[in-house]
Order: structure tokens, then sequence, then C-alpha cells
């Protein structure tokens, strides 16, 4: 296998466009933290499993889904739009509902599983802004936490969908 | 000025630590990246037991950005042997086991070479070009014929047993012999403790920067003062040169209690090559190197009356060392040996332990050490005892545990139990669970020939925490101390640093210090901060394990502050013109008895000492103090847990219906957090019952070596729990804190098994090995074969 082959990138991560030439078999999360600094997301294992390295990715102006950016080539990122755990809160620095609820209702404990717990359960909540405990659960099945036992994890979900719903109830005008 | 006031211990106050983590401002090892930094990749053993005839690395020395490879023999000299510190009796067989294999690999994935290339790439890419001849020999697997030495592990020891530990209770005067019981009835059982792996979320990770010979070493540790402690025992780098620091760790559950041959081989290679290294490991890795817990064969043999009193415990065990002894492995059953008799009282008892080799991945601490597979065949036999005596099984441990009313107790392995009431914690749990009403749903469903049969399973646990009494460990041939240490010091504008020797990965320290600080001192929550995790600015400390960090280190804490308080207070009446005599604490602040609005705060004489013109006589310009806390026993948290499980006769399917856990931590500082850790530690003891169990094949090939395969639970498998305390405080601590961290571990996975086991009674089934699979459970229904 030759590593001088390489293939050009360009991608907008976090709303930084980058471009950048990389060998074909490197993956979107080796990408995100090794070329780009994009160290807020994690490798927790190495066959799909743990979800910790979830990220949202869509085309440059559609709409993003949660992938675990293990399961992604760098190269099939190219022209696509990436949000990363670091790039959820807002332009002040003001936490999405997600990261709120996260910090409100003790849904993490050492915190390595967290930026993709919190990126799938964004993903989910944009799905079903109205879940069930079980399809929470179900919903949240591909990220593994070792620490939590995912109750408080399941609560903060719920937490952020009801501030999600209130919020998108609002006035066009009051919601910035 | 004025201070909060708002007591802190005791607040759901949330954690100081989230910000980061949530928002990916993380510093994990990996994030990790020097100028000139290299990296790792190691070439691990596909053989369970073999001689390693030849190993040649030219051709991978020559691939591109490679900068160096070495193997066991090229370092042979200098790399030593990694640390047993609990060599637990005086014989004990410690076999040499050098970070790279030297000669033979004794396990699947044991370290065998080392690729030091430009990026991590090239250097997992260089592997393939390293050629290594095997010469297979035949591996010790089953723990049974391990013992009987069927095949040696380490042929040149002539035996597989490393040790033969004994406790009797007649010979150490704590009682009387087992062998004297009344033994109107017998139970005797066997239970399996299947093979764990803690599967922390985090793979290990470790940075090594050799710089001028002044080494800096990041690593995912639990303990980074135990580590350089080891580093400078073992390279002969002086320990002032070497400084450890565990940057954010992404859980442990004692997995990360271990001088790793990863951490030892970076140091060599830093030390080759004079640039910093990374080495970190994928989850493979993680599963094949990293250490593994439980694996006992449990023996257990109750005595009792008719009426139900126990009269005598009898343990024997076979314990699986693995391939080599781990850093405190031989010493986790031991650990669980004074848990036998759990909360009852028996006039006799007798445990026997044999630690054993086999080629496997060494076992050490996981998530209780010890003290859960004690509870888990004590619970699981206290049942079969109430199943035999026709009595309920909570009514059973009723009549034999302590009362509340008789402590301090002293058990039958002499430890004293200095608090606790059984009764209420269980009383809260039968309350919560409803017991009475699911007996009856149990007695409708049983009589209807239901194929989905309902079980109540019980747990009443405790443990010993807090570890612990320094002269206790050394007794038990422990080779450290089990203090703790803090430091507190307060700047001129009021706010406080502290430093802890714990080192929290996951346990939210920063923020429950914090708690404790500002009620001790007066100052306000957000003016504290906790430094840990770093050698250079924690110099002394023990660590974090074994459910010990505040109910040690927590006290250390206390006692500084209280130097700090009486330092203050000294100066506070210098500037009230008064004796120290005259004020109290109260309220944030020193006060003039009777004239309450005479008063001075610690940030106040903080500020006198930094400008030091008006110092009392005899007083130094500082406000700073520490402590060092060594306890004189162990903390004794306790709790009963309910569960109850729906099993499916026909698929061998099994539901957690509901769960309680009643825990009696002693005094809460964080209720969020104390319910975090009963949650988290719930899982994993529903994991061990249910899901988790590490596997080899006949060759001793690890087929569990990924999560595929090792089935950590998901939110989709677990249930929502309720979860509620009683409060009884440890008598032990000026605190009044137990630990809590492994709580939940011990008392869930006897809870779930006796419930499954309750629910298939009237199938004849009166055990299902762990886990509890649905084809275990089948299998028990139709070999049990009632119905």
């Amino acid at each position: 296998m030759s590593s001088s082959h390489r293939v050009r990138v360009s991608v907008d991560v976090d709303g930084t466009r980058y471009v950048d030439d990389v060998e074909p078999r490197t993956l979107l999360v080796h990408h995100l933290r090794e070329q780009l600094g994009k160290v807020g997301t994690v490798v927790g294992c190495d066959t799909s499993n743990c979800g910790s390295c979830t990220v949202l990715m869509g085309s440059a102006d559609g709409a993003q889904h949660s992938v675990k950016s293990c399961s992604v080539l760098a190269v099939q990122a190219d022209g696509a739009s990436v949000t990363t755990v670091e790039g959820l809160a807002g332009p002040g620095g003001e936490l999405h509902a997600v990261q709120q609820a996260f910090h409100e209702l003790h849904a993490l404990q050492c915190g390595f599983c967290t930026p993709g717990m919190i990126m799938s359960a964004v993903d989910l909540l944009r799905d079903n802004p109205d879940p069930s405990d079980a399809e929470v659960r179900e919903g949240l099945s591909g990220n593994l936490c070792r620490c939590t036992g995912y109750q408080n994890i399941v609560r903060a979900v719920q937490s952020a969908a009801a501030a999600l719903r209130a919020q998108a109830e609002l006035p066009e005008e009051a919601t910035v | 000025m004025t201070s909060t006031i708002e007591p802190q211990v005791g607040a759901a106050r949330k954690r100081k630590e989230d910000a980061r983590l949530i928002t990916g401002r993380t510093r994990w090892t990996d994030n990790i990246a020097l100028p000139g930094m290299l990296h790792l990749a190691i070439l691990r053993s596909p053989h369970a037991s073999a001689r390693i005839a030849s190993i040649d690395v030219s051709a991978a020395k020559r691939r591109p950005g490679v900068v160096d490879v070495f193997s066991g023999a090229d370092v042979r000299d200098i790399q030593g042997s990694l640390p047993c510190a609990w060599p637990v009796t005086e014989d004990i067989v410690h076999p040499v086991r050098p970070p790279l294999a030297d000669g033979y690999v004794r396990h699947h994935g044991e370290a065998v070479a080392v690729v030091v290339a430009r990026d991590r790439s090239a250097a997992i890419d260089a592997l393939e070009d390293i050629e290594v001849e095997y010469e297979p020999l035949a591996p010790v697997l089953d723990l049974r014929a391990a013992y009987e030495d069927t095949g040696l592990v380490h042929p040149d020891k002539g035996t597989n047993k490393s040790y033969t530990w004994v406790f009797d209770s007649a010979d150490a005067g704590t009682g009387s012999s087992v062998s004297d019981a009344a033994a109107e009835v017998t139970i005797n059982r066997q239970y399996v403790q299947q093979r764990l792996i803690p599967a922390f979320m985090e793979p290990r990770s470790v940075v090594v920067d050799p710089g001028m010979g002044e080494y800096t070493i990041w690593s995912a540790t639990q303990i980074p003062h135990i580590l350089r402690v080891f580093y400078a025992l073992l390279t002969g780098v002086p320990e002032h040169k070497i400084r450890v620091i565990a940057p954010d760790v992404g859980g442990g559950f004692g997995g990360k209690l271990q001088v790793t041959p990863e951490e030892m081989i970076a140091f060599l290679a830093a030390q080759r090559v004079g640039k910093p290294v990374k080495y970190t490991e994928t989850r493979s890795d993680t599963m094949l190197s990293a250490h593994h817990g439980r694996d006992q064969l449990q023996d257990i043999t109750l005595t009792a009356t008719r009426d139900g009193t126990l009269t005598g415990i009898h343990v024997k065990l076979i314990a699986n060392m693995g391939a080599y002894l781990g850093l405190v492995g031989p010493g986790v059953p031991i650990l669980g040996a004074f848990m036998y008799n759990a909360i009852y009282k028996v006039p006799a008892y007798r445990f026997e332990c044999v630690g054993v080799f086999t080629n496997t991945t060494i076992t050490d601490a996981y998530r209780g050490a010890g003290r859960p597979e004690a509870t888990y065949a004590i619970e699981r036999a206290m049942d079969e005892l109430a199943v035999e005596l026709g009595m309920d099984p909570i009514e059973l441990r009723r009549k034999n545990w302590i009362k509340a009313e008789e402590f301090p107790y002293t058990t039958v392995c002499g430890l004293v139990y200095d608090s606790g009431d059984y009764d209420a914690a269980t009383d809260k749990a039968l309350e919560l669970f409803g017991y009475a009403e699911l007996r009856a749903e149990q007695e409708r469903r049983r009589a209807s020939g239901d194929p989905v049969q309902l079980g109540l399973g019980v747990s009443t646990y405790t443990e010993m925490c807090g570890l612990a009494p320094s002269r206790i460990l050394g007794a038990l041939r422990y080779a450290a101390g089990g203090w703790e240490s803090a430091s507190v010091r307060v700047l001129p504008t009021g706010k406080v640093e502290v430093v802890t020797g714990t080192s929290p990965h996951g346990q939210g320290h920063v923020t429950a210090w914090s708690q404790i600080v500002a009620d001790e001192l007066g100052v306000a929550f957000e003016d504290v901060e906790v430094l840990h995790g770093d050698t250079r600015t924690s110099h002394k400390g023990l660590d974090t394990y074994g459910s010990r960090s505040l109910a040690v280190g927590g006290v250390a804490l206390v006692e500084a502050c209280r130097k700090v308080r009486d330092k203050a207070r000294v100066i506070a009446a210098h500037m009230l013109e008064c004796s120290p005599d005259d004020l109290e604490f109260t309220g944030g602040a020193f006060r003039v008895r009777g004239t309450p609005d005479a008063a001075r705060t610690v940030a106040d004489a903080a500020f006198a000492v930094f400008a030091a013109h008006d110092l009392p006589d005899g007083v130094e310009a500082s406000l700073d103090a520490d402590a060092t806390f060594d306890p004189q026993t162990f903390s004794f948290p306790h709790g009963t847990h309910l569960c109850a499980t729906e099993v499916d006769t026909e698929t061998g399917h099994v539901r957690i219906r509901s769960y309680v856990a009643v825990d009696d931590v002693g005094r809460v500082v964080n209720p969020l957090i104390v319910e975090g850790q009963v949650h988290g530690g719930v899982a994993q003891g529903i994991a061990q019952a249910l899901h988790e169990e590490a596997v080899y094949d006949a060759g001793g090939t690890l087929l569990t070596g990924s999560f595929v395969e090792y089935t950590i639970p998901s939110a989709a498998d677990l249930p929502t729990i309720v979860s509620d305390r009683t409060e009884t405080p440890a008598t032990s601590n000026p605190l009044g804190v137990k630990g809590v961290g492994e709580a939940g571990a011990i008392a869930a996975t006897p809870a779930v098994v006796n419930a499954i086991v309750d629910a298939l009674r009237p199938y004849g089934v009166n055990d299902v090995p762990m886990p509890c699979t649905p084809e275990r459970v089948w299998r028990a229904v139709k070999r049990g074969g009632v119905a």
C-alpha cells in the first residue's frame, strides 16, 4: 500500500472550510483529529460500535444527519458540511439545549462518550422532537457509555426535547 | 465582605467539570501533540503460549518514516519486570513479567515488538514487516486444569499455583471453627465469577517526553502518583526527574489501576530515540492487553440451624491470575475474603484462596475488586438457604444481620463495622419496590402457568471502602500505604487553590472538593479551584480506586481546611482586637460571640497575610496548610437492592421490570454525583449478570476482542432504576462519609440473578450461570424440566 497517493478533500467543519490532501484510506475522524485539530471528537473503538466519534454531516447546503466519523472516509466528506461537538454551541458560546441538559441533569461522568452522545441526541431530536423514553434509548443504542447507566442521559435528552419544543413554539421573531 | 452561607455539602451542585466535556474542549492524552513527536505501534502475540524462535525487524526498519523498531531482546538488560505491589504471601510465586516478551509469550496479545515512526499509520503499516517465528506450545487455559498443574504456564516454576491464602476465624481468634459449627442445614454451592473486561470508554494512551533527561509522561491512568514511583524504581531515572500527568481520563473502574507494559514500552522508546513518543491503543488492543477482572471459581458452604440462624461460612476459591501477577491482582480475592460474612452475624468462618496462573491476560481490579465476587456468593447462597428452610429470603437475612443498636460490631473477620441500619434501608427498599404486590403477582403467574414468569431478587450488601488504613495494608503485605493528602492555599484575593492527591476520572472531585472547601472556609463554591493529577503540582498522593477518594482524600481536605481556619482565626482575632477564643466561625466568618456584626472572613485574613503589615507575633505570612489523613479503619457503606425480572421460559429472554436501590453511603456531599455513581455501578452489575463475559477459544485466542463480541449494554438494554438513600453517618471520619463508587456494581449482580432463579424455581432451577443469556436461561429451564 502506497502512502504517497493523496486526494484533495474540501470539507466545511464547524463553519470553517478546510482543503487538504489526504491519503484515500484516511477516516473522517482521523482527518478531523489529526489534520484539523478537532480533537473534541474522539475514538473509542475500532468496530463502529461505540459512537464516541459521532458528528453531524450533510451536503453543504442540505440537512445534516449523525454519522460515526470512524465509518466515513475523509474523501467521502468532500464537499460536505460537518458539525462536531466543538461547533454546536451558538456564536456567543450559548450552549445547545442538549449540551445544557447534559450539564443540568448530570448526564456525563468521565465525558469521553459525551461528544458522540450529544451529537446523536441532537440528530435524534431533529427526527423525533417528542420521543418516548424507549425511543430515546433505542435511538441512542449506537452510542455506548460505561459511566452513567444511561439513566441521566435519557432524562437529559427528554429535558432538551421539551426545551427545544418550547423554543419552536415561540413566534419567529422571538427565536433569533 | 460577605461570603456564601448556604451550606454546600449536601447540595446537588452541577459539576464544574462539565463545561469542557460538553463542548469538546477536552484534554485526553491522545489529544497531545508535541513538536517532533513520534508514534508507536505494538506487535502482539497471536499465540497464547509459544517460544519465540526468532524476530527479524530489519524489513520493518527500512520502511519510510520508521525511526526505530525493537523487541524484548533489544532491551533485555534495561526493561526490567512489571511490578506486583501486593505479594499476598511470603512464598508467593511471582514470575518475571517483561514489558516486551523475551523468549516466550504467555498470553494472546502480549507485546512482542515495537515500531517507532513519524505517524501512526506508518507505525502500524510497518508491523506487517516484522518477521516473528513462533514455536507454539500447548496453552493452559482451563482454570481447574491449571489448578491441577495439568501443563504449566511457567515451567521453570514447577507449578501454576502462585499462592495459597487462608483465613480461619478460629486461628485468628475472631470466631470459632467451621468444623465445630452446628449444621442442621448445610448449603453447598459452586459459582463461576466469569471473566470481565473493565471496558472504560477511553482507550489507554501514553505520551513520554524524554526532555533532556527530565521526563514528562502523560498517561490515561488512575494512578499518576503510584506510576511515578514505579517509573523511578523500574527505570533508574531519579524520581525528581519524572513528572507524571493524568490529564482528562475517560473512565477506569479499576482498569486503569495498573503499571502497564505500554507505559514502560513508551518510556523505553522515548529513551532510545530521544524524542517524545505517543502510544494510543485501539479498542482491540485494550481488550487483549488491559487487565481483565473477576474470573474466580467459588465454592461456598453455609451451615445453619433449622430456625435459620447462620452458624458457619466456609469458602474455597480458585482465582485466575492470568499469565502473570498484576499490580494488585493477587490482593483482589483477599479484599473479598473479608466480605463473605457480609452484614451477617456468623460465629465461624474459613476462607481459602489459591491464585493460579493460566495463559490468559492478567486479571486485576475491576469495580469492586473482590467484594462483588464475595457478595454474589453469599447473597446467592442465602437465597438457596431460604428455599431450603422455606423462609422468605428477606426474613432470613433480617434474622441474621447486625441490628442498628449492635454497632460498632466486630465481625467474624475481625473488622469493626462502625455504623449502619440494615432494617431502615431494607424497609425503604421494600416499600419503593412494592414487594408484597409483586409476590402476589408472582403467585398468580405461577398458578396460571404463564410462560413469562416473574422473579424477585434481593441483595443486602456491605463493602469495605476507603482503602485504606496503612497499617492494615501493611499487615496484608501490600507494598504501599493507604493515606491521602491535601493542600489548601488561600490566595491574596480570597480565592482558594486546593491540591489533592486523588486522581479523578469521572467522579467529579473538582465539584465535590469545592463544596467541602466552601463550607469549611466560608468561601464561595465558585472561588475554589481543585488541582489534581499532575505530580508537579500534586507531589503527594495515592490516587483513586476502592471508593477511597472522599472517605480518605476528602477527609484530608477537611483537615487541611481546618488548619487554615485555625490560622485565619488567629489573624481575625488580631484584626478584631479580641482573643481567638472569643470568635466563633458561623455564616462564613469569624464573629465575636455576642457581637455578630464584628466579623472577619477567611478572605480578610488572606489579604492581611498578603500585606503582612500587621500580623500578630509569631504568625507567618501565609494562609496555607497541608494534611495527610490515614484512616484508622475502613468505611462500610451498605444497602438493599431489589430486582423484579420477567423471564420468558420459552425464549429465555430476561426483562428487568423494576429495580430499586436504597444505599447508605453515609453523609452525602453531592446527591447528584452519588446518584450517578449508583446508576453506573448498577449498570455494570447488571451487565455482569446478563451481558458480559470475556471468552477464550480452545487455543487461547480471545474471542471477545472488540465491542462486537464483548457486549457492554447500550441504553436500550438497561432499565430505569429507582434509587434512594438512607443516611447513617460513618463515625470513623469527621465527614461521616463512606464511599459510593463500587456499591452498585457489588449489589446489582446477585439481585438480578436471584430474581432470575426465583422466577424459575417452579421449573426446578436453582442456578443459572452468568451471564444469564437467553440461551443459558432457556437451557436451565429445559434442564430443570419440572414444568
